[in-house]
C-alpha cells in the first residue's frame, strides 16, 4: 500500500497536477481532527470516555435489577470471645470461644455480584453504572447551561461594551469572588430542606446550583475573546460592509469563539464531575437510595469508623477510580482539542 | 461509499502514510540532534580548508530540511555560494524561498528539532583556522555565535527580551565573548556602541526597557548588540522590512557605514531589490530552496539571465517610467514537499521550451562571476 | 500608583457588597436552625415558651425569615461589620473574628508548607518537560499532572489513609495530636507534624500537577519567542538561555498565579481537613455550616471573599513588579 503512495495513479492525474498542488494537504476541519487523533493522550481520553458511557448506559441493560435493589446474602462472620483465668499452676490461660454468626450485608465479591454488596445489601457494580449516569448527566447539562449563560452574558458584554459591559463584568466579578464550595454546601442543604421539592427532582436543582456558581468563568472567557476579535481586521471589514449586529455576532464572532469555548467546556465537564462527587460525598447530592460515585466513597469516610476503609476496599475503590477516569478522560480530550485547535503550540 | 471516497482523496494523507512520515521524522530528528549534542568533540573533526582563502564563508551544496507532519520540506536544497571577505552579499527571493533558512543554518539556529542541516558544508574562515559549521557540535558553535558571526533579525519589536534593560542585553554579549572586561568597562563599551549606532542619549537608553523604544531604535540596539564584538560577518535578515521607509534608509546607511569602518562582511537577506542594488556587491537569487542565479550586482541588474530574475526586475517600479500596470510573475511558489525533478519555475515560466521537461537544470556559467540555472543559458544547446 | 490602588480597593468594596448580599440570603435560608435545635429539649419540657425562643432569635438577629426581615437583618449585620464587629459565633460563644483567628493558623501552616513543596517540585519539572517537549519525561509529567488534577481530594485521602495509616501504620489516622499521651513543647510539635504528613501530601499531590502544567505551557510559549532566538544568536549557553532569559519571562504568569492561592492559603482546605478531622478553619467552617452557625458562616465566607479580592489586587501589583511593560493607570 504505502510503497506507491506518492506515485499518481494514472497519467491523466499527472497532467492535471501543477507544482503547487502536487502535495497532499488537509482541510482545516480535517486538520484539527488529525492533530487531535495524532496525540496519544487524546485517543486514551476518548477511549476512556467511550468505555465509561458504554458502561453507564449500556451496562444496565444486561442487569435485571437496579441500583436500589437489595439482596440479603448471608455470609458467615466469626465471633471470637476470649476468657482468661489463672490456673492452679499460676499461669494465665486464655480460652477462645469461636462461634459463627450470619450477616446479610457487605457480601464479598462473587459471580453474581462482581464487587459484592454494600452495607445496605445493594449490588456495588450495578450502583457504579447508575452513579455514573448521574455524574455524566449532571456534568453535560451543567456545562451546556453554563455555556449558554456564558455566551449570552459574555457576548452581550463584549459586543456592546460601555456601561453594559461594566455592569455585566461587575456581576461576573461578584460571582468570581463568591467562595464556591461553602456556598455550594449551603445551597444544596437549602434544596434538601424545601419540602415541595421531591427527592427525585433534587438532581435538577443541583444542576441549577452548579450552573449558578460556575457560569461566570465562561462569560469572562467569551467576553475576552470577543473583545480581542473586535479589534481584528475582519471585524472592521464586517463593520464596513454594514452587516447587522445579529449577523455579525452569529456569522463572525461566535464561530471564532467556538474553539476556545469547546475546549473550556470539555475541561469544565471534568470539573463539574468533581464538584458533584464532592457534594455526594458530603451527602448533599443525589438522595439515598439512589447511587452516586461520591456517596459510595463516603462509606469509607474515616470519621465514620475505619472498618469499611480498611476491610472493604471493594466498596469504595472502584467508584474513586471511575471518578478519576472520567475527569482524566475529559481533561485529556480537552487538552487534545486545545492543541488541535491551536497549532501554534504544536510547532 | 463516502468513506471510500475520503480515502481515495489524493490531497489527503491516509493514516498509514501519516504514521510512516511521523516515524521516519522521529528517527531522522533524533539522529541529527544527537550529532549536535555531542560533547568534547576534538577540533580536528570539524576543521577544514577554504577553497579560496579570500572567502569568509563558503556554502557548499547545503541541504536544510524540515521534517513536518505532512512530509519533508526541503527548505534549502543544494545551495552553494560564497561570501568574500569585506563584501556584502545580497540574498534575494520571495518569502519562503529558503533565504532565511540558509542564514539560520550558518548560525545553527534552524528551528530544532524539526529543521536540520542534512547534507553539505558551510566553511567558515576564522582567520588562522577554518571550520565546517555543519559538523560542529552546538557547544563549539556557541563560541562563534555573537562573536565572529552575529545576526540582526527581521522583527525588532520582539527580538529583544522585554524584561531586561537594553544595557544589560548589550553587556551580556560583551562579557561573554570579550576577555578582560569588567562590568564597568562593559557598560562603557555598551554606551559607546549605542552612540556608534546613532542613538542620541545612549546613557538614558542604556537603562531603559525595550518597550520604551521605537522600532527603529530597537533595530539600532539590535545592530549595537551584533556589532559589540566586532564580528567578521553580520547576517542581516530583512533588517528593514518591519520599519517604515524613512527609518529603513537610516538603518541601511548605518549598516553601510559600519561595514566601511570595520571591514566586516554582510550577508543581507531581503526581498527588496532596491535595497540589494544599493547595498550589495554580490547577489544570490533563490527560488524554492535553490539558487537560480548568482553574480555581481551588475551581472544581475544589468544582464539578468534567468526568466525568474528577469520577472523580478520587471516587477520593480522604476522612477521616470510610465507603466500601466506593474508586472507580476504569474502563478505561485510551488509547495515545497515532494518537489518533482524538473525546473521548479517551469509552470510559471513564459519562456519554457521542450528541454524544460528534463531534469532540474544545473548552474550554467555565463561569465566568471555570473551563473544561472536555466536551459536558456546552456551554451552547448546553441552548438547543437 | 496610590490612585490606582484606591480605585481598585473601592471597586473591591463594591464587589464585596454584592457578594455579601448573596451570601447573607443563602446563609439565612439554611434549613437547620441553631437556636431551634439547642432549645428543642427545653421547649418540650416546658422550660421555655415559643415566644421566648422567638425573642431569642430576634436578639441574635435571625428572627424574621420574611424577605424584608432578612434585608433588615442584613443591614444590621453590615452596620456591625463596618464597626469591625462580625458578631458572636453561636457554637463557640466568642467573637467570630477570634474563632477565625484561632483556627486559621493551623490551616495556613499546612497550606503554606504544601505550597512551598509544590513550587519546589512543580517549577523545575515543568521547565524540564518544556525543554524536552514530546520526550518520555514530558509525557510522564503531563500524565502525572493530569492525574493530580483529576483526583477527588476525599478519594486520595482515603487511599493514603488506607495504605499508610491502616495498612502500614506509619501515620496516625485522624486529628492533630495524639490523644493517648500528654505532650508539650517540641515533642508535641513533632507529634503534630507526624499527624500532618498525610494531609500535606494530599494537598501537594492535588495541586502540584496543575502548577507543573502551567509552568510547562508558559515555558513553551516563551521558548518559541523571537528574543530566545536572539539570546541563542548571542552565543549564550543553553543554561543561560533557559534559566535567565526564558525563565525570567515565565515568571510573569507564575507570580500572578500566586495571588490566586491566597484564599486557599488562609481559608483552609475544607474537604481535606474534614476527612483528616484536622481542627483547621476549613473543617470548622464545614461543621458550622451543618450546625447553622449563621454569624460564623457569614464571617467565614466574607473572609474568603475579601481574600479573593485582595488576591486579585496583589496579583496585579506583582504583575507590575515582574513585568516592566505593565504600567498602572
Amino acid at each position: 500500500m504505502s510503497e506507491n503512495k506518492k506515485v499518481p495513479d494514472t497519467i491523466d492525474e499527472l497532467e492535471e497536477e501543477s507544482l503547487s498542488d502536487s502535495v497532499k494537504v488537509l482541510s482545516p476541519g480535517r486538520l484539527v481532527l488529525r492533530r487531535f487523533f495524532r496525540s496519544r493522550l487524546s485517543i486514551v481520553g476518548l477511549s476512556i470516555l467511550i468505555f465509561l458511557f458504554a458502561f453507564c448506559y449500556i451496562g444496565p441493560l444486561f442487569v435485571e435489577y437496579t441500583d436500589t435493589t437489595t439482596f440479603a446474602i448471608p455470609r458467615e462472620i466469626k465471633m471470637v470471645t476470649e476468657e482468661h483465668f489463672t490456673g492452679a499452676d499460676g499461669k494465665v490461660y486464655t480460652y477462645y470461644d469461636v462461634s459463627k454468626n450470619l450477616a446479610y450485608d457487605k457480601a464479598p465479591p462473587s459471580k453474581e455480584h462482581w464487587l459484592g454488596t454494600d452495607p445496605n445489601g445493594m449490588d456495588v457494580f450495578t450502583r457504579l453504572m447508575y452513579g455514573g449516569q448521574v455524574s455524566l448527566k449532571i456534568s453535560f447539562i451543567v456545562v451546556l447551561l453554563e455555556a449558554l449563560l456564558g455566551v449570552i452574558f459574555g457576548g452581550i458584554a463584549g459586543y456592546f461594551g460601555k456601561w453594559v459591559d461594566m455592569l455585566i463584568m461587575r456581576i461576573v466579578d461578584i460571582f468570581y469572588c463568591l467562595p464556591g464550595l461553602p456556598l455550594l454546601l449551603i445551597a444544596s442543604q437549602i434544596i434538601r430542606a424545601i419540602p415541595s421539592i421531591h427527592p427525585n427532582e433534587r438532581l435538577y436543582w443541583l444542576m441549577g446550583i452548579l450552573t449558578f456558581f460556575s457560569w461566570s468563568g465562561t462569560a469572562r472567557l467569551v467576553r475576552g475573546q470577543i473583545l480581542s476579535l473586535r479589534e481584528q481586521e475582519f471585524m472592521i471589514a464586517a463593520e464596513a460592509t454594514g452587516l447587522k449586529a445579529r449577523t455579525k455576532i452569529i456569522k463572525h464572532l461566535i464561530p471564532n469563539v467556538m474553539p476556545q469555548l469547546i475546549v473550556s467546556m470539555t475541561l469544565g465537564l471534568g470539573q463539574i464531575i468533581l464538584y458533584e462527587a464532592t457534594l455526594s460525598y458530603l451527602g448533599l447530592g443525589v438522595p439515598f437510595p439512589y447511587a452516586a460515585w461520591g456517596s459510595m466513597i463516603s462509606a469509607a469516610d474515616p470519621s465514620k469508623g475505619s472498618e469499611i476503609l480498611s476491610f472493604y476496599p471493594n466498596l469504595w475503590v472502584a467508584p474513586g477510580i471511575l471518578i478519576v477516569a472520567a475527569v482524566l478522560g475529559f481533561n485529556f480530550v480537552g487538552d487534545g482539542l486545545r492543541d488541535a485547535f491551536d497549532p501554534k503550540m504544536k510547532k | 461509499m463516502n468513506g471510500i471516497n475520503k480515502n481515495k482523496n489524493k490531497y489527503t494523507l491516509t493514516r498509514k502514510e501519516e504514521r510512516a512520515i511521523i516515524r521516519e521524522n522521529r528517527k531522522m530528528m533524533r539522529h541529527f540532534e544527537k550529532l549536535k549534542k555531542r560533547k568534547n568533540v576534538s577540533e580536528s573533526e570539524y576543521l577544514t580548508q577554504m577553497r579560496d582563502p579570500n572567502n569568509l564563508v563558503e556554502f557548499d551544496d547545503l541541504h536544510t530540511y524540515f521534517y513536518t507532519d505532512i512530509g519533508t520540506v526541503k527548505a534549502v536544497d543544494g545551495v552553494s555560494f560564497e561570501i568574500p571577505k569585506g563584501s556584502t552579499v545580497g540574498v534575494v527571493g520571495e518569502s519562503g524561498c529558503g533565504k532565511s533558512v540558509t542564514s539560520l543554518s550558518l548560525m545553527q539556529l534552524v528551528q530544532a528539532p524539526q529543521g536540520q542541516v542534512v547534507k553539505g558544508s558551510i566553511r567558515f574562515n576564522a582567520g588562522d583556522k577554518c571550520y565546517d559549521i555543519v559538523k560542529m557540535p552546538t557547544e563549539a558553535m556557541r563560541k562563534i555565535r555573537g562573536k565572529d558571526i552575529s545576526m540582526i533579525f527581521q522583527e525588532p519589536m520582539t527580538s529583544l527580551n522585554p524584561v531586561f534593560t537594553i544595557g544589560s542585553q548589550i553587556d551580556e554579549v560583551i562579557l561573554l565573548h570579550l576577555e578582560g572586561y569588567t562590568k564597568k568597562q562593559a557598560k562603557e563599551k555598551s554606551i559607546e556602541m549605542l552612540k556608534r549606532v546613532g542613538i542620541a542619549r545612549p546613557e538614558a537608553v542604556y537603562d531603559s526597557y525595550p518597550h520604551e523604544l521605537s522600532g527603529g531604535m530597537r533595530q539600532r540596539v539590535m545592530i549595537a548588540i551584533a556589532l559589540a564584538c566586532e564580528p567578521k560577518l553580520i547576517i542581516a535578515d530583512e533588517p528593514t522590512t518591519a520599519l517604515d521607509v524613512t527609518i529603513q534608509a537610516q538603518i541601511l546607511d548605518l549598516l553601510r557605514e559600519i561595514k566601511h569602518k570595520t571591514n566586516s562582511s554582510i550577508m543581507l537577506i531581503t526581498h527588496d531589490l532596491g535595497v540589494v542594488a544599493e547595498m550589495a556587491d554580490y547577489v544570490v537569487v533563490m527560488y524554492a530552496g535553490r539558487i537560480i542565479e548568482k553574480g555581481t550586482v551588475n551581472d544581475i541588474f544589468l544582464d539578468p539571465k534567468h526568466p525568474y530574475t528577469i520577472g523580478l526586475m520587471k516587477s520593480k517600479p522604476v522612477v521616470n517610467k510610465v507603466v500601466d500596470r506593474l508586472y507580476s510573475i504569474p502563478g505561485q511558489v510551488p509547495n515545497p514537499i515532494n518537489m518533482p525533478n524538473y525546473c521548479y519555475f517551469r509552470d510559471r515560466c513564459d519562456r519554457r521550451f521542450d528541454k524544460c521537461a528534463g531534469d532540474y537544470p544545473p548552474l550554467y556559467k555565463i561569465s566568471d562571476t555570473h551563473y544561472a540555472a536555466c536551459y536558456l543559458c546552456d551554451k552547448s544547446k546553441e552548438a547543437q | 500608583m496610590f490612585k490606582y490602588i484606591m480605585k481598585r480597593l473601592l471597586l473591591g468594596l463594591l464587589i464585596l457588597f454584592g457578594v455579601s448580599i448573596i451570601i447573607y440570603f443563602l446563609v439565612r435560608n439554611m434549613p437547620a436552625d441553631y437556636i431551634d435545635t439547642q432549645t428543642a429539649a427545653q421547649v418540650s419540657q416546658g422550660k421555655l415558651t415559643r415566644e421566648q425562643v422567638e425573642n431569642m432569635k430576634a436578639l441574635y438577629g435571625i428572627g424574621d425569615n420574611s424577605f424584608t426581615g432578612i434585608l433588615k437583618n442584613y443591614f444590621t449585620w453590615l452596620g456591625n461589620l463596618l464597626k469591625g464587629d462580625l458578631g458572636i459565633s453561636f457554637v463557640y460563644g466568642r467573637p467570630v473574628a477570634d474563632v477565625i483567628n484561632q483556627y486559621m493558623w493551623i490551616s495556613f501552616g499546612i497550606s503554606f508548607t504544601a505550597l512551598i513543596f509544590e513550587v519546589i517540585i512543580a517549577i523545575p519539572l515543568g521547565i524540564y518537560a518544556a525543554t524536552n517537549q514530546y520526550g518520555v519525561a514530558d509525557y510522564t509529567v503531563t500524565v502525572l499532572a493530569m492525574m493530580g488534577i483529576s483526583l477527588p481530594s476525599f478519594f486520595l485521602s482515603a487511599l493514603l489513609l488506607r495504605v499508610f495509616s491502616l495498612k502500614l501504620g506509619w501515620f496516625p489516622l485522624l486529628g492533630l495530636r495524639d490523644a493517648t499521651q500528654m505532650l508539650s513543647g517540641f515533642p508535641a510539635f513533632l507529634d503534630m507534624l507526624h499527624h500532618l504528613v498525610l494531609p500535606m501530601t494530599t494537598l501537594v499531590l492535588l495541586s502540584v500537577g496543575g502548577l507543573m502544567r502551567y509552568t510547562r505551557t508558559n515555558m513553551l510559549e516563551v521558548l518559541n519567542s523571537d528574543y530566545i532566538r536572539t539570546a541563542r544568536a548571542k552565543g549564550l549557553s543553553e543554561k543561560t538561555v533557559i534559566y535567565k532569559h526564558a525563565f525570567r519571562n515565565t515568571l510573569i504568569p507564575l507570580v500572578t498565579l500566586l495571588g490566586g492561592t491566597i484564599p486557599s492559603l488562609f481559608g483552609g482546605a475544607m474537604i481535606t481537613e474534614s476527612v483528616y478531622a484536622l481542627e483547621g478553619i476549613g473543617y470548622t467552617a464545614y461543621k458550622a455550616v451543618l450546625q447553622a452557625d449563621v454569624p460564623f458562616v457569614m464571617g467565614y465566607n466574607m473572609f474568603i471573599a475579601v481574600l479573593t479580592v485582595l488576591g486579585i489586587l496583589i496579583s496585579d501589583l506583582l504583575y507590575m513588579v515582574v513585568d516592566p511593560r505593565v504600567k498602572l493607570r
